[in-house]
């Protein structure tokens, strides 16, 4: 068995290894020192700064600004998209008419997974494309005709969805819960089908109605899946790029005046419109710092004993 | 946590006697009561809430789909008009101002990188999975670890990367990218796919003096069919979708360089830069475009792409 073994790994593993190293690992650790340089970009004439771009993104204001953004989106995102998917999630899967058989999921459970996640597969440039003719700022636009047609907005002076400074940041957040919730809920109901019935059943012979059902059996359970979600959404939050750069004013999106301003927009701007490489490392790394800083946060503050079933 | 989604187990609480539910004793009555009011409320509560997020979701691409039927005065006008005359002159329109390029940039690529990612992909997860050697934990996590940041860290680099490779704006240096990118989801994924699979096949195969190349090629990956076309589907969706990638390193370097545009990445750049000129039915048309292949992959895998997406969350 051992007879040309270690050739065959080599073998097996040298050009997947160099590409990944190359493209993935190398770029990863090089954004660490390049972000301590004043670094253009076009020639590879840099001289080293020390911190001196980390400085001074803290007394940059349109970074404070997008960081500011980014936050709002950690603490909104991941609790508005989790709520709902639970909702919809414990709605499909113990929803249904209570026979004489038991409780039941909804009729039509499966049709309900299937459009839901639908949006999950769609490609941001789509739903880019999608909400920019949904939030039109005239009355064609697919949320302005609707609240016309309701009768909730005067035709003559429709909302600006996209361009006014208090709605922009919440419009984009809406895209992403429409997009995300269906995920969350297929992998909840994945998680609720795998716990055991008699947990269940024993439950509901001890007298617990629905609600405290879920309170008290269904949530501890799912509780795994539900800090794993957390941290998945919070990487969603930290990005964002596509969907400001693609539906707001300004190179690069952000506007309007930075009001949906996020640290990868601005990360974007710096490097390919200033021409500022170093100091768009510098954002790279803060970037990936909250990111990780988020992810230990989340999984500590909700760590909990773990129920084995 | 391979399991695939499947109605049959979506009742979740089929067992348990309803008479349980509020603690009374059971009777013969109570079951027929049981059937009555407050069932039918949760559930037209419940029926209410579902109906309602599924029309939120099907709504506004059913009105895309609807607009490119359209003519431009009538998408100008009101959000809820019909179309006057169906015509599919808009697809035309779309395919011919870029959609049909930007269809075959993307198809070339995928051609490439997806069979590429799935087969290196695969010998890296083999290897780690079913061999013993030193620094064995060190390359799993060192393949495994770069799923866990964001791309923003290495965008910088990497540009200057691909450009000094002079490889920006050329199909080969994408589909290295996407292989590179694609690699710590497919390691992960088939790592834990190859650890299953019976030892009792590979030892036969090499007592009958196959060699690890051979046994690897002709009986291990068949075997792994099924983890594959999970994980291909999953190759698929994403490098079809790929947004920041492209828009990174697929610009034209000079105005004779040919635009090698991603279709994501074209769709938005003409719907930014206006250029359908104002012709909205034709942008609508080439967003049907783009979302139909995904839509058909979805469909036809759903219980793959459902199973194979929540498998590599979860544990």
């Amino acid at each position: 068995m051992q007879h040309r073994k270690y050739p065959f790994i080599v073998g097996f593993l040298i050009v997947p290894l160099v590409l990944y190293v190359t493209f993935v690992i190398w770029p990863y650790l090089q954004t660490f020192g390049y972000s301590l340089t004043d670094w253009k970009g076009e020639s590879q004439n840099f001289t080293f700064v020390g911190f001196d771009n980390y400085s001074a993104l803290f007394h940059d204001d349109v970074f404070r600004t997008a960081l500011w953004h980014n936050i709002l989106l950690l603490i909104f995102l991941p609790v508005i998209t989790i709520l709902l998917a639970l909702f919809f999630a414990f709605m499909v899967n113990v929803g249904g008419r209570e026979t004489a058989g038991g409780v039941q999921g909804v009729r039509g459970a499966g049709v309900y997974k299937v459009v839901y996640f639908f949006p999950q597969v769609l490609s941001v440039a789509i739903l880019i494309v999608l909400f920019g003719a949904v939030y039109r700022s005239d009355p064609s636009g697919l949320l302005n005709g609707a609240l016309i047609k309701l009768h909730l907005e005067d035709a003559n002076s429709p909302i600006e969805w996209l361009n006014d400074p208090s709605l922009v940041l919440w419009c984009l957040l809406a895209i992403q819960v429409w997009a995300g919730v269906g995920f969350y809920l297929v992998l909840f109901s994945a998680a609720m089908q795998s716990i055991p019935k008699d947990i269940y059943e024993a439950a509901l012979l001890d007298g617990a109605g629905r609600s405290q059902t879920f309170f008290k059996v269904t949530l501890p359970l799912l509780w795994d899946s539900v800090q794993t979600s957390w941290v998945y959404i919070s990487i969603f939050a930290m990005d964002f790029f596509a969907l400001v750069s693609g539906l707001t004013q300004g190179t690069y999106g952000g506007g309007p005046d930075h009001h949906s301003e996020v640290m990868a927009t601005y990360l974007m701007r710096n490097f390919l419109y200033f021409g500022k490489s170093g100091y768009a490392c510098a954002q790279g790394v803060i970037i990936m710092l909250v990111t990780l800083i988020v992810s230990a946060v989340t999984l500590r503050v909700s760590r909990r004993d773990r129920i084995e079933f | 946590m391979t399991s695939p989604i499947t109605e049959s187990q979506a009742g979740l609480l089929d067992q348990v006697p309803a008479g349980g539910l509020r603690g009374r004793p059971k009777t013969s009555d109570d079951e027929n009561r049981y059937d009555g009011a407050g069932g039918r409320v949760l559930n037209v509560f419940s029926h209410g809430f579902l109906a309602l997020w599924a029309i939120l979701i099907v709504l506004p691409l059913g009105w895309i789909v609807l607009g490119s039927f359209k003519n431009n005065a009538e998408i100008g006008g009101s959000a809820w008009s019909w179309p006057a005359h169906w015509s599919f002159d808009a697809f035309g329109r779309a395919w011919d101002k870029g959609i049909g390029d930007f269809f075959l940039n993307t198809v070339i690529v995928m051609i490439f990188s997806v069979p590429l990612t799935m087969l290196l992909g695969s010998m890296v997860a083999y290897v780690l999975a079913r061999y013993e050697f030193p620094g064995n934990r060190l390359f799993y996590f060192l393949f495994v670890g770069g799923a866990m940041f964001p791309y923003f860290l290495a965008l910088v680099p990497l540009f200057f990367m691909v450009k000094n490779l002079g490889m920006l704006n050329t199909y080969q240096g994408l589909i290295l990218v996407y292989i590179a990118y694609s690699l710590p989801f497919t390691t992960f994924f088939m790592h834990s796919f190859f650890k299953t699979l019976p030892t009792a096949v590979h030892e036969a195969a090499v007592l009958d003096g196959a060699s690890h190349t051979r046994t690897f090629f002709q009986v291990m990956l068949p075997m792994a069919k099924p983890g594959l076309l999970s994980v291909g589907i999953f190759n698929v969706l994403g490098q079809w979708n790929q947004y920041i990638l492209p828009v990174t390193l697929m610009q034209p370097q000079s105005s004779s360089d040919k635009d090698h545009s991603m279709l994501a990445q074209g769709l938005v750049n003409l719907a930014l830069s206006q250029g359908y000129s104002g012709d909205f039915p034709a942008l609508f048309a080439g967003m049907v475009i783009a979302m139909l292949p995904v839509l058909v992959v979805y469909l036809s895998f759903q219980r793959q792409v459902q199973a194979g997406l929540t498998a590599g969350t979860l544990k």
